[in-house]
């Protein structure tokens, strides 16, 4: 069924990963790209690894499901890892045929499957102890001097927590409207690929409109509440710096400027 | 009569083996005799939906099975769209799931499914929309112009129009004004009356039950409770309104005259008989 599919990978727990502001996560996030950016050799990526061990074993987060969440860029690792070993020139090691594997290739292959990882790993764990609302929340604040510039921040990240609001809810009309077109005898699951996506247009329609006055709605209910954007507009649950967010950034901080050192010396 | 659909001992769970694991019905046995009308009532959450998502194989028993004629209905799951063809379900609100250009090709979608050369299908569209009570003026334009009540018959029709053996309508007058509400049900009750299919109506309006069915099969906490004549079933009021129901309006009159010492049935549930209850009362005193 449609419904058992959860979207979003937000784990609800309370570990000091959860408890932090968003607004610190987010930078967290951004930092720690940064450092695995800026690792060179074996020793920083070691570096960087541990800070992710860390992060990991913290949230509370299962490591299982930080690997099932790399199955989709598989390929993606795949195609860097192998594109790596072959077209880096140096010191060649085995070849056959056109094909060459050079030892800085090997190297290079490692390191880039090794980013990769770490670097989807490190974000999903901002996903999986952030709930949406506080990210889109964290983002707004984080975002909000670039209103100076004309940049509608608190408009955009009210279209994002309305479109992840109403995940759920399209997902169970979608449901509806497949069980009333199956009772009419539609059939969804033969047929080759056009008649496939032939036999989607009855699901489709009903949605695009069931969508359309969804939002209709949405709209009359809103402004029925006064609702005129983000000027003036406070907030209930207004995000404070705490000790432990000052803390969790300095050390990153420090773990930063490590790599950084490492790094200058080739390590 | 025999019965049309069996349904012995059904049981659907939802979320098996996951901590929001519940049971929507639960152990339910029932029988639809052919060519009856029946009515369905049970209050929000009693398992009226999923009961009836069972009969037309939508939903896959958790344990138990439905019969309709004398087959399991999952005897062969590759055969289910056949199963519902035979038991045509209106699902609530059917107006949401017309996607069609045109009037005629929406209603057309069902026997086009089942098949049907394109003479056939002519003339169960036509029959289809007679039957729930819209003109051939409307064939050809666009089901998203019409008003709601208009919208809601196409829908019907498009379920009419497979010609099932068994006609299940979930609230099928939900949100419609009065007048709509009374000439959807006569319609509906023509049709049952013409054609002699069996009709099943689910709803949670007693009045509106108690006016149209033959017999009446009251749902709560996942299982049913009671089933019999509508005189039968609202001859137990307190029980009805114990599981949340009530009864029909008329009902509750005739009950607090009779608290009021007037000698008279209190299980009337049409107006009519409540008048002729009243009727003799009066002879008699004179």
């Amino acid at each position: 069924m449609l419904k058992d599919i959860t979207l979003g990978q937000y784990f609800p727990g309370n570990s000091l990963a959860h408890r932090l502001d968003p607004r610190t996560k987010l930078i967290l996030t951004v930092l720690y790209i940064v450092i695995l950016f800026c690792a060179k050799g074996f020793v920083s990526y070691g570096v960087v690894a541990l800070l992710l061990l860390t992060g990991v074993k913290v949230s509370g987060v299962a490591p299982r499901a930080l690997v099932r969440g790399l199955k989709p860029i598989l390929f993606i690792i795949c195609f860097t890892a192998v594109l790596n070993l072959f077209y880096t020139p140096g010191e060649a090691l085995a070849s056959f045929w056109i094909f060459t594997i050079t030892k800085e290739g090997l190297v290079t292959a490692f390191f880039m499957v090794l980013r990769i990882t770490m670097l989807i790993m490190g974000t999903f764990l901002l996903t999986y102890t952030t709930s949406p609302i506080a990210l889109t929340d964290g983002l707004e604040t984080l975002l909000g001097p670039l209103k100076r510039v004309k940049v509608p921040v608190h408009e955009l990240s009210m279209i994002m927590s309305i479109a992840l609001r109403f995940i759920p809810t399209l997902i169970e009309e979608t449901d509806k409207i497949m069980s009333a077109q199956k009772a009419r005898g539609a059939d969804f699951e033969s047929g080759n690929l056009l008649q496939r996506a032939r036999a989607l247009v009855p699901i489709l329609v009903p949605l695009f409109i069931s969508a359309f006055r969804r939002a209709d709605e949405l709209a009359v209910a809103m402004e029925c509440r006064c609702y005129h954007g983000g000027e003036g507009r406070t907030k209930l649950h207004v995000l404070r710096y705490q000790l432990r967010d000052y803390l969790v950034l300095a050390a990153y901080g420090a773990v930063l400027a490590a790599v950084l050192i490492l790094a200058r010396f080739g390590l | 009569m025999k019965p049309i659909i069996r349904v012995e001992n059904l049981t659907h769970t939802y979320g098996e083996n996951t901590p929001f694991c519940r049971s929507a019905v639960k152990d339910v046995n029932m029988e639809i005799m052919e060519g009856e009308f029946l009515g369905v009532i049970g209050h929000t959450g009693s398992g009226k939906s999923t009961l009836i998502q069972h009969l037309n194989g939508l939903l896959r028993p958790t344990s138990g099975r439905i019969l309709l004629g004398d087959r399991d209905i999952w005897e062969d799951p590759k055969k289910i769209r056949d199963v519902r063809f035979r038991v045509g379900l209106v699902f609530q609100y059917p107006e949401y799931q017309l996607f069609e250009e045109t009037v005629y090709k929406d209603v057309a979608f069902g026997p086009k499914n089942m098949g049907l050369d394109e003479k056939e299908i002519d003339r169960r569209v036509r029959a289809a929309l007679a039957f729930s009570g819209l003109g051939e003026e409307l064939l050809e334009k666009s089901p998203f112009d019409l008003s709601g009540g208009q919208k809601r018959r196409v829908a019907i029709a498009g379920v009419i129009a497979m010609e099932p053996e068994v006609l299940i309508l979930d609230e099928p007058s939900a949100g419609l004004d009065p007048a709509g509400r009374r000439s959807l049900l006569e319609n509906i009750r023509a049709y049952h009356r013409e054609k002699g299919t069996t009709v099943v109506m689910v709803s949670h309006s007693m009045d509106e039950v108690a006016e149209n069915v033959d017999r009446i099969v009251v749902l709560a906490n996942a299982g049913v409770v009671m089933s019999g004549t509508p005189h039968e079933v609202f001859s137990r009021a307190r029980e009805l309104m114990d599981v949340g129901l009530n009864v029909p309006q008329v009902t509750q009159v005739a009950m607090e005259l009779k608290r009021q010492g007037v000698d008279i049935d209190p299980a009337v549930y049409t107006v009519a008989d409540l008048r002729a209850g009243l009727a003799t009362l009066k002879g008699g005193r004179r």
